[in-house]
C-alpha cells in the first residue's frame, strides 16, 4: 500500500511538472517531448488503478501515433519559434488569474469526494475479479456486445478525421505531369500522328 | 497512506487547469494550443478512469476509449488546418489568423 501511494506521487509529481513545461518551455520540440512524458506518466497512473489496457492504449496510440505526428508538423513548419514568445508575459496575469480561480473551484469539489458504500459495484456493469477476467478482456466484452454502436460510430469518426486530413492536405502542383490512364488508352492513330506534307529543300 | 478518488481527482483538476492556462498564455503559437488541447483531454480521461476504478464499473473506460479516439482524430484534423494555413499565410501566429474578422 505503501509503495502503491509512492508511486502515484511519483507519477502525479511528474505529470504535473511535465504538463507545466510543455506550456513553458520556448521550443515547441521541447513541449512535444515533455507531453510524451506527460502521457507515459498518466498511463502509469492508470496501471496503478488497474486500467491496464487503457494505459497500453495510451502509449501505443497517443504517444506512437499522434506525438509524432506532432512532432513531424513542429518539425516540418519551418517558423520562426523565438519570435513567437514575443509576448509571453502580456497574458500572464489574466491567464493565471483565471487558472488559480478554477484550480481553486475544482479543487473544492473534488476535495470533499467520497462514494457512498452502497453504491459500489451497483453499476451497470461492474468490473469483474482480476482472478478472473483481465481487464482488456472485460473491455472486449463490453465494448463489443452493449457498446458495439459506439464502437462502430468511433470507427466512423477515425473514418472521417482521416479522410478530411487528406482532402486538407493533398495539392495539385501545377506542372507536375500526371499519369492520365483514360487519355492514354482513348489514344487513336488521328489524334496522335500528324502528317505533313513537306515541300523538298524546305524543311520544316 | 490510502490513496483516494479525490487524489486522482486533484492530479486530473491540476492538468485541466494547466492546460487552460496554456491556452491563455501561448497566443502565438496554434500547436502549443493544440497541445494544451490535449492535455485537457488527458484530465478528463483521468477522471473517467478514477470513476471507473472506484465505483467498480467497466463503463467508465469505454467512455474513456471513446474520449482517446476523439482526441485522436482532433488532433489529426487541427494538425491537417494548421499545416494548410501555414502553407497560404506562411505563419501560425494566433493573431494573423483574422480571415474572417472574428
Amino acid at each position: 500500500m505503501v509503495l502503491q501511494a509512492l508511486f502515484f506521487y511519483l507519477f502525479a509529481a511528474l505529470a504535473v511538472a511535465s504538463a507545466f513545461m510543455v506550456i513553458a518551455s520556448r521550443n515547441p520540440v521541447h513541449s512535444v517531448l515533455f507531453l510524451i512524458l506527460c502521457f507515459f506518466n498518466a498511463a502509469g497512473l492508470f496501471v496503478l488503478i488497474g486500467a491496464e489496457y487503457l494505459a497500453m492504449l495510451l502509449v501505443v496510440v497517443y504517444v506512437g501515433a499522434v506525438m509524432v505526428l506532432f512532432l513531424f508538423v513542429v518539425m516540418m513548419l519551418d517558423v520562426d519559434f523565438a519570435e513567437m514568445r514575443q509576448g509571453f508575459l502580456q497574458y500572464l496575469p489574466i491567464g493565471a488569474l483565471i487558472g488559480a480561480i478554477l484550480l481553486a473551484e475544482l479543487l473544492m469539489v473534488v476535495s470533499g469526494w467520497y462514494i457512498a458504500p452502497g453504491l459500489l459495484g451497483e453499476g451497470s456493469a461492474p468490473i469483474p475479479p482480476v482472478e478472473q477476467t483481465q481487464n482488456i478482456a472485460a473491455i472486449g466484452e463490453l465494448l463489443y456486445t452493449r457498446y458495439i454502436y459506439w464502437f462502430q460510430i468511433a470507427g466512423l469518426v477515425l473514418l472521417v478525421a482521416m479522410i478530411g486530413a487528406i482532402v486538407l492536405t493533398l495539392r495539385h502542383k501545377p506542372g507536375v505531369r500526371r499519369q492520365n490512364i483514360s487519355e492514354q488508352v482513348a489514344r487513336r492513330p488521328e489524334t496522335s500522328i500528324e502528317v505533313v506534307k513537306v515541300e523538298s529543300g524546305k524543311g520544316l | 497512506m490510502e490513496i483516494g478518488i479525490a487524489h486522482y481527482l486533484g492530479v486530473a483538476a491540476i492538468l485541466f487547469t494547466i492546460g487552460i492556462f496554456g491556452i491563455f498564455l501561448n497566443r502565438k503559437n496554434v500547436i502549443v494550443i493544440l497541445m494544451s488541447i490535449e492535455l485537457l483531454l488527458l484530465a478528463v480521461n483521468i477522471n473517467l478512469v478514477a470513476f471507473s476504478y472506484f465505483m467498480q464499473d467497466l463503463v467508465g473506460q469505454i467512455f474513456a476509449l471513446l474520449v482517446l479516439t476523439v482526441a485522436a482524430a482532433e488532433a489529426a484534423i487541427g494538425l491537417a488546418i494548421v499545416v494548410v494555413y501555414f502553407r497560404n499565410r506562411g505563419s501560425i501566429a494566433v493573431e494573423d489568423i483574422n480571415m474572417m474578422k472574428g
